[in-house]
């Protein structure tokens, strides 16, 4: 278990960095989960972690990296629309970063 | 983002130079109570642990003859040394499969053996448990368990060169369950046990989020092809129920793998159904040697099939899963024969399904049966720009079949792909088969905080990869296998290759296969190169 401390609060994360409750996310954590990744935040970046976050309050999950892709590509138009341009923002993977920066769990299983 | 080094692509193989306890710093990360108590274990290490496991090691030796069989058999032959991937990738002597058996076998020398038990007459380390290797459970030997019993992928590649045929994962899997019951479990297997038994799958994803997924996939099979192509899931009635590992579901590439099933269903013209209540394959209760709560995961597929009153079970493209099924799935739930007389709901769904068709049936089977049948229309071409080659998954390699011959899980799967691609080629032949070489990930292994084994553990495979692509320009890795296709999309980059080399084999199916009512293609030259 770890936390991270912002704003002097200390927030609670998993051993990997993930937040323990979802609950407890902001704009400002998602800043320093992201400082944590190595990730600087652009409008881009924020484009997908918003997506997230609105995808997991329906379905209690985070999306798969092709509903993901294929969702970005129609809201954000079809030059965003492929896993290229994910893994340009999120170079470890949209699925377990960008998740961990919207403040999701960490999808788990085969993957 | 990596604190080690990947191991160097070596021009022949050789057996490294050692490098004792290099690999002892790895330990994943410890389940948590919650995970450990959803599958019926102590939430922590409980107080008298060193009598609890012995304990358990005395109920797994009763319970499973084998083990002490493999336990009592060892001659220190040495043949199984240099077999192990991970010993391969890490030169740590204690990844010598003889060495982690030893790890075990020390233990139950020193408890379960009438020369341990005489030993501990003359004291707690005698001259007599020095010279038969026998050693008390203590702190140091758990975490020494906790941490090269999760660098075993449970393969059973050495027990194919062993002259006993020991099988180290039956021994790796002992392990496991002694350390689930004292209460040091791994997170990794655990947790996600614990969404099957909650939800359904590995990854935690609930009915609503299935059918908007399985919905975005029939849209893009309409796009693509023009057919309406259905994914179907909870419908009753259907003759076919598929079971499939969730990474089906989620990721890449073994999506292109789901919609390839999905046509090959539609060109079958045979009804079938998901179900969202057993929407998972894998069923890792394997990895940690939990007989109890295998059960209870296939039995969930159980209930599925006979609420959708299914008349067949076909099991997608899994590793492991295979074997749970091919092994595992009639005696415990009654999909195929030999349930417990007593056992209500089995003899239902032994009587429930069509005997006239293997049960379970591998999606490579059905498929190969429509091929030799001529049912399915190919356009070879289309996979002309690809040079594939075939990763024998080792679950279904060294411990299931397909088909009614031996050997018909190497064949079946080869003879799919070749009837879809015309560039085949088959790796060095010591790596493939039975003789397989792991991916590296697998046995529950597929965790980023065990990155480390992975890389190194792939060691061979990507050599013997590596030089077909040198030799034979291929471009695509082919498995069936979830863990497999994610563990070679991680690992290929740091051996300098692209990680969208992996492919489904029902992704090649699928991209050569000619619907009905779809247009054919102008003959196309091959786009890449």
């Amino acid at each position: 278990m770890g936390t991270i401390s912002i704003n002097g609060k200390s927030i609670e994360t998993d051993e990997e960095g993930y937040l323990t409750n979802i609950g407890d996310w902001d704009r400002d954590i998602a800043g320093e989960l992201a400082k944590s990744e190595n990730i600087d935040m652009t409008e881009s970046h924020w484009e997908v972690v918003d997506f997230l976050r609105e995808y997991y309050q329906e379905y209690q999950i985070a999306p798969a990296v092709r509903v993901l892709t294929k969702a970005i590509g129609k809201k954000l138009g079809p030059e965003k629309g492929n896993s290229k341009y994910l893994y340009e923002l999120f170079p470890y993977g949209p699925a377990k970063q960008a998740c961990k920066i919207a403040g999701l769990p960490k999808p788990t299983g085969c993957i | 983002m990596a604190d080690f080094q990947t191991p160097q692509i070596r021009e022949y193989p050789t057996i490294p130079a050692l490098q004792p306890n290099s690999m002892a710093h790895l330990k994943p990360y410890i389940a948590a109570p919650a995970h450990q108590e959803a599958l019926g274990f102590p939430g922590e290490l409980v107080e008298n642990w060193q009598q609890k496991a012995i304990e358990a090691m005395g109920d797994l030796l009763g319970k499973y003859r084998s083990l002490r069989v493999f336990l009592d058999s060892c001659v220190k032959c040495g043949s199984c040394t240099d077999k192990c991937h991970y010993f391969i990738g890490t030169a740590d002597p204690k990844n010598m499969p003889v060495a982690r058996q030893d790890l075990l076998r020390s233990v139950y020398r020193y408890y379960f053996t009438p020369a341990g038990k005489l030993g501990q007459k003359l004291g707690e380390n005698s001259f007599i448990h020095k010279l038969i290797g026998a050693r008390p459970m203590t702190e140091a030997v758990l975490d020494e368990w906790y941490s090269y019993f999760h660098q075993c992928s449970q393969c059973r590649r050495c027990s194919v060169f062993c002259p006993y045929g020991i099988d180290t994962a039956e021994i790796s899997m002992a392990a496991r369950e002694i350390m689930d019951r004292v209460g040091r479990g791994q997170k990794y297997c655990n947790e996600i046990l614990g969404k099957v038994h909650k939800v359904g799958n590995n990854l935690g994803l609930p009915g609503p989020a299935l059918e908007d997924t399985l919905a975005g996939l029939e849209e893009d099979i309409e796009m693509e092809t023009g057919v309406k192509v259905r994914l179907p899931v909870d419908e009753e009635g259907c003759d076919i129920l598929l079971i499939t590992p969730s990474a089906d579901f989620f990721a890449e590439p073994h999506m292109d793998g789901l919609i390839g099933y999905a046509k090959v269903f539609h060109e079958a013209g045979v009804s079938w159904t998901l179900s969202s209540y057993a929407s998972e394959g894998a069923n890792f209760s394997m990895f940690i040697g939990s007989y109890a709560n295998l059960k209870k995961a296939a039995e969930r597929i159980r209930k599925a099939a006979i609420d959708l009153k299914v008349k067949r079970i076909v099991v997608g493209e899994c590793g492991h899963a295979w074997r749970v099924a091919y092994s595992f799935w009639n005696t415990a739930a009654g999909i195929g024969a030999g349930a417990d007389p007593d056992d209500k709901y089995a003899q239902e769904l032994q009587k429930q399904l069509d005997p006239r068709y293997p049960i379970p049936q591998h999606i490579c089977e059905f498929t190969w049966d429509l091929i030799r049948q001529g049912k399915l229309k190919f356009d070879k071409s289309r996979n002309d720009h690809r040079v594939v080659t075939f990763h024998d998954s080792c679950n279904v390699a060294r411990a299931s079949r397909m088909g009614d011959k031996p050997g018909g899980q190497f064949e079946i799967p080869r003879s799919v792909i070749k009837s879809v691609v015309n560039n085949y080629v088959d790796m060095d032949p010591d790596t493939i088969h039975e003789k397989t070489f792991c991916c590296g990930g697998g046995g529950g292994l597929l965790t980023d905080d065990l990155m480390e084994i992975r890389v190194k553990g792939a060691l061979p495979r990507m050599e013997a990869l590596k030089s077909v692509v040198n030799q034979n320009k291929v471009t695509n890795l082919a498995a069936i296998c979830a863990i497999c296709k994610s563990q070679f999309t991680k690992v290929l980059p740091y051996y300098d290759m692209p990680m969208d080399m992996v492919v489904s084999v029902h992704q090649l199916v699928s991209d050569a296969l000619i619907l009905k009512g779809q247009e054919e293609d102008e003959p196309q030259t091959a786009a890449a190169e």
